[in-house]
């Protein structure tokens, strides 16, 4: 399987506070890849420095190709869609504009049908107000606006974030969907590692900014040590 | 009942002057949050550029009146973009203390230059419209009050034409609202402001060449129309461009019908009486006529 | 650290005004006269502006509103004018605090667009009203003289009068801002929600920094008045209002010690730097130096130049230098500080 995202050695601080100590990590083309670990391991951070939202060193390989020092919108247009944590929604505007921001990037006339397929209830739901719909719903749409972008790999910042376990499941749910009918790749961090890890292939746990274990799903699930010391279950 | 009619049609041309000056300002705000001061003399610097067009030759000879007009809407449009990205762009991380402070220091800058390059002296400045009226029923309707207007109204609309269906001014709408997530979908915000600052200072071109002809040419001439901007920004809620609009509107016709029904109000305390309406309307209702109480989590 | 500089640099202040008459010439000391009024009003704008945060383009008017205060209670009933001073400040300080109840609830910048209404609004009021205000053609105060049997240049005693009060005001800054009100005062600058959740009423503060701002603004006016012996409407033009931020920001906001350079500044700019500036660019550049609006050029090119290179004012510069000289710290660029100065 072939190499997507390569991250080498890389760190990340916030001001003096150094977030990321030298993390390695790879995503292959459509592995669903978790991100686990407690608050403040460095998960987010990882993504931010693969997104350039955040100030990096270290090599972010994508696709072959050098991630250089660009920021996010140039990451975007490479091919990367980063569903931030509090999903990013433009509360103010409608769902259907919502949508629209997600073909930006596009040329021409965008197709929704695509994504009305995965996410029908949307066409129902155009006019509202994005800010007023549920935490699910938002969490659904966001993901709808990334599919639009056509990544070639989704990374996911903590997706059930104030969601109901059953919503959770659901947003995982379209989440396998998506990278099993379309070949995406999905870099998913998530603080609730039961839930991730039954939809990853691999899983990386962090811990204060470093890579403290690594290997597949179905092994850190067995591994009744790392599930108590890491995985809090 | 024929001096109501009278008072309105004045109001609302003068206030047709205020609304498109208070809609720049909310562009800016919503975008940057930040309070562009120098709004009001960039727009006294455009309509100077117009001035210049309009009298002096250039290329072999003087523009008449409408070539000048959308000529003078491009360059300040560049201007605008150009303000935007040598001036305010590289203080992007500063405080919003030293931003504002840039735009005071702009505001200083232009007005210098505008005294400078065309000496302070008043200027005549031309209308487009014809002096005359028409009489409707006893009711005098000046035609110039109703070109401002229509002009006015009409770039408003077009503006909002804009935002409202065009995919970079969904992207600019966007970017106002969260602009990291923008971002993210490849919107390149940075450049959105700048555009913003072009929009605005477009429309405060339209201002002061609408208020030019009555209020004469001259450097400061849109102090106090910066102000009644504001003050129909404010009146329409801080964050509505329609609020701004409709505050500026408004606030053109109750000033007029405060000078005409109630005698002590002379021009001298229109930008007084203004502020205190500003300030009791605030003491009501903090979130403006037309705006939404902010909830502020505290 | 901090504080001993602080009174290091008040002691120098003090040895620096008790000697500067005797070395200067009546012209001089009648500038530095000025210098001390502006240092008056620019440490009540800095208590607005850089403590609380909040911008103000007014100021220049509650300067207006002491001056007139003055200037009638000496015309018009008689008094001592420096009786006056006390009543000048206190009619500015409410007239600053009327504005500042409603108003200070409108957010930063659109309090600062508001402010900028006071002195266009100030100056409508004047002329509206003319009976009492003298109107277009302002009101002549008696001419300045040294008093209390004191036998001094008229020029040195409004030195010696706006330094007594300019020092003492300075010294009730620094009381005032060192405690509880000046650590509220800074939480909202800072961060609003922060302070509402400790409790701070943010609206309540910010109308007394404007009423406290004020006071200082309209003691300053009524000196104002007092030296230049004459006041009209154009006295307190917008221009002023302008500058007399420009000598916060360029002092450095926030900074109690850097309002003494933000006063020279707004002294000497006006009638030695700016045209000097002037006279060297004309040099270079054949162009009519004296023209209009050249000098406004000159101040706002060199604010922004200030901004981009010392957004922290001289006080950010001497810290930066007295910091990299007492230890070796990495420069840092830092914004507007708090300074416990």
């Amino acid at each position: 399987m072939a190499v997507l995202l390569e991250l080498n050695d890389v760190s990340a601080r916030y001001g003096q506070v150094q977030a990321l100590h030298g993390i390695s990590l790879t995503v292959g083309e459509g592995e669903v890849v978790a991100l686990l670990g407690a608050n403040g391991a460095g998960k987010t951070t990882t993504l931010r420095a693969v997104s350039g939202t955040v100030r990096r060193s270290g090599d972010v390989t994508f696709a072959g190709k050098r991630l250089g020092r660009a920021g996010p919108e140039s990451v975007a247009r490479s091919g990367i869609a980063h569903v931030p944590e509090g999903r990013g929604i433009f509360a103010e505007l409608t769902v259907w504009e919502n949508l629209r921001m997600g073909a930006y990037l596009r040329r021409g006339r965008p197709d929704f049908s695509a994504v009305l397929a995965y996410f029908p209830w949307l066409e129902a739901r155009r006019t509202q107000q994005a800010g007023t719909l549920s935490g699910g719903e938002q969490q659904m749409l966001a993901l709808a606006r990334a599919f639009l972008l056509r990544p070639r790999l989704l990374m996911l910042d903590e997706p059930s974030l104030g969601l109901a376990p059953l919503v959770t499941r659901e947003v995982f749910r379209v989440v396998v969907d998506l990278n099993e009918k379309e070949g995406l790749a999905v870099l998913v961090v998530e603080q609730n590692a039961a839930v991730a890890l039954q939809a990853a292939g691999r899983a990386y746990v962090l811990e204060t900014g470093t890579v403290a274990v690594e290997g597949s799903a179905d092994e850190l699930r067995a591994n009744d040590a790392v599930r108590t010391a890491y995985l809090g279950y | 009942m024929q001096q109501f009619f009278e008072a309105l049609m004045t109001g609302l041309a003068v206030g047709a002057i205020y609304a498109p000056l208070a809609l720049a300002l909310v562009l800016i705000y919503k975008a940057t949050e930040v309070i562009n001061f120098a709004q009001g003399e960039m727009a006294m610097f455009t309509t100077y550029i117009a001035y210049a067009l309009l009298t002096h030759p250039h290329f072999g000879h003087t523009f008449s009146y409408w070539p000048a007009f959308f000529a003078t809407l491009v360059i300040a449009f560049v201007f605008g973009v150009g303000l935007q990205r040598v001036v305010i762009r590289p203080l992007e991380r500063a405080s919003v203390l030293t931003v504002v402070m840039a735009t005071i220091a702009l505001l200083v800058i232009l007005n210098g230059l505008a005294a400078w390059i065309w000496s302070p002296e008043l200027k005549f400045f031309p209308s487009p419209f014809p002096t005359s009226s028409w009489v409707v029923d006893g009711v005098r309707i000046s035609k110039q009050d109703t070109g401002t207007f229509g002009v006015t109204i009409a770039c408003v609309v077009v503006l909002w034409l804009f935002f409202r269906f065009t995919k970079l001014g969904l992207a600019m709408r966007a970017g106002a609202v969260n602009p990291d997530a923008a971002r993210l979908l490849g919107v390149r915000t940075s450049w959105l402001l700048a555009l913003g600052w072009g929009f605005a200072a477009m429309l405060g071109a339209v201002s002061g060449m609408m208020t030019a002809p009555t209020n004469l040419l001259s450097p400061s001439m849109m102090q106090a129309v910066l102000i009644f901007a504001f003050a129909g920004a404010i009146l329409g809620g801080l964050e509505s461009p329609v609020g701004a609009v409709a505050g500026g509107l408004g606030l053109g016709v109750l000033l007029s019908m405060l000078g005409t029904y109630v005698h002590p109000v002379t021009t001298e305390l229109q930008l007084p009486v203004a502020l205190a309406i500003l300030l009791i309307v605030l003491l009501v209702r903090p979130a403006g006529v037309f705006g939404r109480a902010v909830v502020r989590r505290v | 650290m901090k504080p001993r500089l602080g009174y290091l640099g008040f002691a120098l202040l003090v040895v620096a005004v008790v000697v500067a008459p005797s070395i200067s010439s009546h012209y001089r000391t009648f500038q530095l006269a000025f210098v001390g009024i502006y240092l008056i009003a620019l440490i009540g704008l800095n208590i607005l502006t850089g403590l609380t945060g909040q911008i103000s383009l007014g100021h220049g008017a509650f300067m207006g509103v002491g001056a007139y205060t003055t200037t009638i209670l000496v015309v018009d009933h008689g008094w001592r004018d420096l009786w006056t001073l006390p009543v000048a400040g206190l009619v500015a300080g409410l007239a600053g605090l009327a504005f500042g109840v409603p108003a200070t609830r409108f957010a930063g910048p659109y309090l600062a667009l508001a402010t900028f209404a006071i002195p266009l609004s100030f100056i409508g009021l004047l002329k509206r009203f003319p009976h009492f205000t003298g109107g277009t053609g302002g009101r002549q105060l008696p001419s300045l003289h040294s008093q209390f049997g004191i036998k001094a240049n008229s020029s040195v005693w409004i030195y010696w009068v706006s330094w007594l009060v300019a020092l003492a005001m300075l010294l009730v800054a620094y009381a005032l801002v060192r405690g509880r009100f000046g650590r509220a005062l800074r939480s909202v600058r800072d961060s609003e929600i922060a302070a509402t959740a400790n409790g701070i009423s943010t609206a309540g503060i910010k109308a007394i920094a404007f009423g406290i701002s004020a006071f200082y603004c309209g003691l300053a006016g009524g000196l104002f008045a007092m030296a230049v012996t004459f006041v009209n409407p154009d006295t307190f033009p917008i221009d002023l209002s302008i500058l007399l931020l420009v000598g916060v920001v360029l002092g450095g906001a926030g900074s109690l010690g850097g309002m003494l350079f933000g006063a020279l500044f707004v002294e000497f700019i006006r009638i030695t730097w700016g045209p000097a500036l002037l006279d060297v660019f004309s040099r270079i550049h054949h162009v009519d130096a004296r023209a209009a609006g050249s000098s406004l050029v000159v101040y706002g090119v060199v604010l922004l130049l200030v901004l981009y290179a010392a957004p922290a004012g001289a006080a950010g510069l001497v810290r930066r230098i007295v910091a990299a000289a007492s230890s070796f710290k990495p420069k840092r660029r830092s914004a507007p500080t708090v300074d416990q100065t």
